[in-house]
C-alpha cells in the first residue's frame, strides 16, 4: 500500500528525536530512558530490515539485541541505584 | 495471500506510528517520570505491533514462510516481558538517586509508602515491648 520506505522515515525520524533528547537530557537518567526507547526502536528497525532484504537471519540478530539491550539496561539501572 | 500483506502492512503502519509518538513523548513531557512514563508503553505498542506486522506480511509475500512469524512472535513475547522490567529499574534508579518530581505533580505513592512502612517499622518493636 505506502511502501516500507515510509516506515524505515517514520523510525529514523522517532530515532532522531530520542538522539535530541540524549544530548539535551538534563540528568542521567533521562539520557538512559532515551537510549532505552532508542533500543527498542532499533530492534523494530532491524525485523524491518529483515522483510526489506528478505533475509531471515535479521531476525535472530534483533532477537540477540534485545536480549543484549536488555541487560545493558538493567546494569546501568543497578549502578544509577547504587548497588553496583 | 495479498489479504495477509495488507493486514500485516496496516499493523507496521501503527506500530511506526506509536514509535513515533513515544519519541515525541519522549521530548514533549516536562520530567523524566512524565517521560518514562509516555514513551515507554507505547513503544512497547509500538514494538508489538512493527513485529508482529512484519511476520504476517512475510506469510503474504513469496519467500515468506511461517517461521517468520512464529520468531517475530518470540521477538514481540521477549519485548513485552522485558520491556516493563527495565522501564521498573531506571525509574526506581532515579528516585532513588533523588531527582525531584515536576512541580506539578501532585501523588507521591512511592513516598507514602516508605513513610508507612517506616511508621510499622518504628512502631512495631515498640508493641512488643509493651506486650511483654
Amino acid at each position: 500500500m505506502i511502501g516500507i520506505n515510509v516506515y524505515l522515515a517514520l523510525i529514523a525520524i522517532a530515532t532522531l528525536l530520542s538522539m535530541y533528547r540524549v544530548f539535551r537530557g538534563p540528568t542521567t537518567v533521562d539520557r538512559l530512558v532515551a537510549v532505552d526507547i532508542m533500543t527498542t526502536i532499533t530492534a523494530g528497525l532491524m525485523v524491518l530490515f529483515a522483510l526489506y532484504y528478505e533475509r531471515m537471519i535479521f531476525l535472530d540478530v534483533a532477537l540477540v539485541y534485545a536480549m543484549l539491550a536488555f541487560g545493558g539496561v538493567i546494569a546501568f539501572a543497578r549502578y544509577m541505584e547504587g548497588g553496583l | 495471500m495479498n489479504a495477509l500483506a495488507a493486514i500485516g502492512e496496516a499493523l507496521v503502519l501503527i506500530g511506526t506510528f506509536f514509535y513515533f509518538l513515544s519519541a515525541l513523548g519522549l521530548i514533549r513531557m516536562p520530567d523524566v517520570y512524565n517521560r518514562m512514563q509516555t514513551s515507554t508503553k507505547s513503544a512497547t505498542l509500538g514494538s508489538l505491533g512493527v513485529m508482529v506486522g512484519v511476520g504476517i506480511w512475510a506469510l503474504g509475500t513469496d519467500f515468506g514462510s511461517a517461521a517468520w512469524l512464529v520468531k517475530t512472535i518470540a521477538i514481540a513475547t521477549f519485548l513485552l516481558l522485558t520491556n516493563p522490567i527495565s522501564a521498573h529499574a531506571l525509574i526506581r534508579a532515579a528516585y532513588k538517586s533523588g531527582i525531584p518530581l515536576w512541580e506539578g505533580s501532585v501523588v507521591d505513592k512511592y513516598r507514602e509508602h516508605l513513610e508507612a512502612k517506616e511508621k510499622v517499622a518504628e512502631e512495631a518493636p515498640a508493641e512488643e515491648g509493651g506486650e511483654e
